[in-house]
């Protein structure tokens, strides 16, 4: 039997690596891997209350988080061409422009 | 059954498991050198053992005692990765798949699979779908511009055609309502006027199969989809820079997806391991075995009379075709399906 | 006590997962290590009994979103990290470690506050499948009956995320 603590802190944990990352890095798809760790960290945290209460609503709300990451990603992923397309690069401190 | 016996069976099912398909995939490879020879009026291996039977063994010493290159400017860590996964990944998934029903073994009685877990499909559809990162980092880690669109090609279809091929099988999965593959079979044992099947594909799941069969075909990279490995324009495609132990891997891995597929597509469409049982009692235990395997071969037959026919297709008729064509009839597939159990 | 154990590895595999996302400079490596998060979390969520959560996640997020990740990486053929901006390295080394660990230290704080770590779950029972109450049937009732209208919506998200993807990425004539 594990505590349902070490799963919430388990979870903090990966959040804070996504914060930090998000943070930190400075190519703009590392910082969208970030934003994946964040959510997953906040699913671990819904999975695991869902255990404790013997209740689905928790996994109802994971299949949400997964679909809207999803979505995030497909958008994301072609804003990213987009820019690359314009700029020809991916660090996010030349991308300081609103008009090239 | 305590739980030292069922390790001990998990242990002698998955050993059995991985050497048999081994056997069968060596042996497929040199299925599809003998048929596709005769198709084009050849022999085939002749040399090794009668009809070349030994061949496979003496593919395998060539291709240990072969020098193991390792091109320059390749990413390392990754070109040793990319073999790795996509070898374990198309070994993993048979351990779902039933190959017969409960066996009875003295004390010990035993499903003729490694684990009959409840999302058995669900698990086949998760280990291929990582199986795309061989080829795709085979591909980039190899900085070589073939290998690069082999592995570009490869990721693209195999994610277009992934949808496909879930989508196909959501009709089975309305009729059944159950993930577990031997609940799938189970639901289709029984005949109709004594003598036609229930089979899902005559439960009106026909299109679906064949739906099923060409995205199989594209997830496998078997012509008319093999572009990412077309050797008239790409040398090799994502295995272009390999060589030795590590190409053989791919190719295992290739045969290896070949004959999950095959075996998924006999227990969700064909009936799995049902058939007539007769005899004496080993025989009996036996008979379910062979008439899976069987389909087995006649599905591999299939693959190889296609590679021995077809051309191959154009990149943009093929994103087309899977996009275009197959996503909306299996869409349909699904509501007609949907409708007939709700009218039911 | 095997719950724990497994709990243990597949929580180190997911941290050092997460810190090698941070340490990597070329987003490649980055991406591979999200997997490496995302396939231990998936064994997490098979321990906490939530076998559909655990499919969905290798199918989707592993299979399907991270493949598009790395497909873009390849497409772009994108370096190694540059830093034009200097930040201050001692933020930077000092502050990403507290931040994780005040993170964890909080989450910590809060769940013994609330009594939480006195609530022990998944185990054995779940092992042997008494105790796998997430399901594919019990998860499918539950989002076609009570979440139906939730669901059309992201349905409708999906559609407005294709159309937004293709609009964008396509090449202006």
């Amino acid at each position: 039997m594990v505590p349902l603590s070490y799963y919430l802190v388990l979870s903090a944990i990966l959040f804070g690596c996504g914060v930090a990352g998000f943070l930190i890095k400075r190519n703009i798809i590392t910082i969208f891997l970030s934003i994946e760790l964040m959510l997953n960290g906040v699913n671990l945290t819904f999975v695991a209350f869902a255990a404790q209460l013997k209740s689905l609503d928790g996994h109802i709300f994971v299949f949400f988080v997964m679909v809207v990451a999803a979505a995030e990603a497909a958008v994301g992923l072609a804003i990213i061409i987009a820019v690359f397309r314009t700029r020809e690069t991916l660090n996010v401190d030349r991308v300081n422009l609103l008009k090239l | 059954m305590s739980i030292g016996t069922f390790i001990i069976v998990s242990i002698v099912k998955i050993l059995l498991a991985v050497f048999i398909l081994l056997t069968a995939v060596a042996y497929v490879v040199l299925l599809e050198r003998k048929v596709v020879a005769h198709m084009q009026n050849r022999w085939g291996p002749t040399r090794v053992g009668p009809f070349g039977i030994w061949q496979p063994l003496a593919d395998g010493l060539k291709f240990i005692f072969k020098e193991d290159l390792t091109p320059p400017y390749v990413n390392k860590p990754l070109y040793m990765l990319a073999p790795i996964i996509a070898v374990t990944t198309a070994l993993t998934s048979i351990a779902v798949i039933p190959v017969g029903p409960w066996i009875k073994l003295g004390s010990i009685s035993t499903p003729l699979q490694i684990t009959d877990v409840n999302i058995g499909l669900l698990v086949i559809l998760g280990v291929t779908s990582v199986g795309v990162y061989g080829v795709a980092l085979a591909g980039w880690s190899s900085n070589s511009k073939y290998s690069m669109l082999g592995g570009l090609r490869a990721s693209a279809q195999m994610i277009s055609y992934e949808v496909a091929l879930g989508l196909s099988l959501i009709g089975v999965l309305i009729y059944t309502g159950s993930f577990s593959l031997s609940d799938i079979v189970n639901q289709q044992t029984g005949t109709w006027f004594g003598f036609i099947p229930k089979w899902n594909i005559f439960q009106g799941q026909i299109v679906a199969f064949f739906i099923y069969i060409m995205a199989a075909y594209a997830e496998t990279n078997r012509i008319p989809f093999d572009l990412p490995e077309a050797e008239t324009e790409l040398v090799a495609g994502y295995h272009t820079e390999y060589s030795s132990m590590k190409f053989a891997m791919f190719f295992m891995a290739e045969y290896a997806n070949m004959v999950t597929v095959a075996c998924l597509a006999s227990v969700l469409f064909l009936g799995g391991w049902t058939g007539p049982v007769f005899g004496p009692p080993l025989v009996q235990s036996l008979l379910p075995v062979f008439w899976f395997a069987l389909r087995v071969f006649i599905f591999m037959f299939i693959y190889i009379w296609v590679r021995g026919t077809l051309p191959r297709f154009r990149y943009d008729q093929l994103m087309a075709f899977g996009w275009k064509f197959l996503l909306p009839l299996a869409i349909a597939n699904i509501v007609v399906t949907a409708l007939v159990v709700a009218v039911k | 006590m095997l719950a724990l154990i497994l709990f243990f590895i597949f929580a180190a595999l997911c941290v050092g997962g997460a810190i090698n996302l941070l340490v990597q400079k070329h987003p490649i490596n980055s991406a591979l290590s999200l997997i490496v998060v995302m396939g231990s979390l998936a064994l997490i969520y098979l321990l906490l009994g939530a076998e559909f959560v655990a499919a969905v996640q290798v199918i989707v997020y592993a299979g399907a979103v991270m493949v598009l990740f790395v497909f873009v990486i390849m497409l772009l053929n994108a370096g190694a990290e540059e830093r034009l901006s200097q930040g201050s390295k001692v933020a930077t080394i000092l502050g990403v470690p507290a931040l994780i660990i005040g993170f964890g230290i909080t989450a910590a704080l809060v769940s013994h506050i609330t009594g939480l770590d006195r609530i022990a779950i998944g185990g054995p029972t779940v092992m042997n499948g008494a105790d796998v109450f997430g399901n594919p049937q019990a998860v499918g009732h539950l989002l076609f009956r009570d979440y139906l209208l939730p669901f059309e919506v992201t349905s409708i998200l999906i559609l407005v995320a294709i159309m937004g993807a293709v609009v964008l990425a396509r090449r202006e004539e």
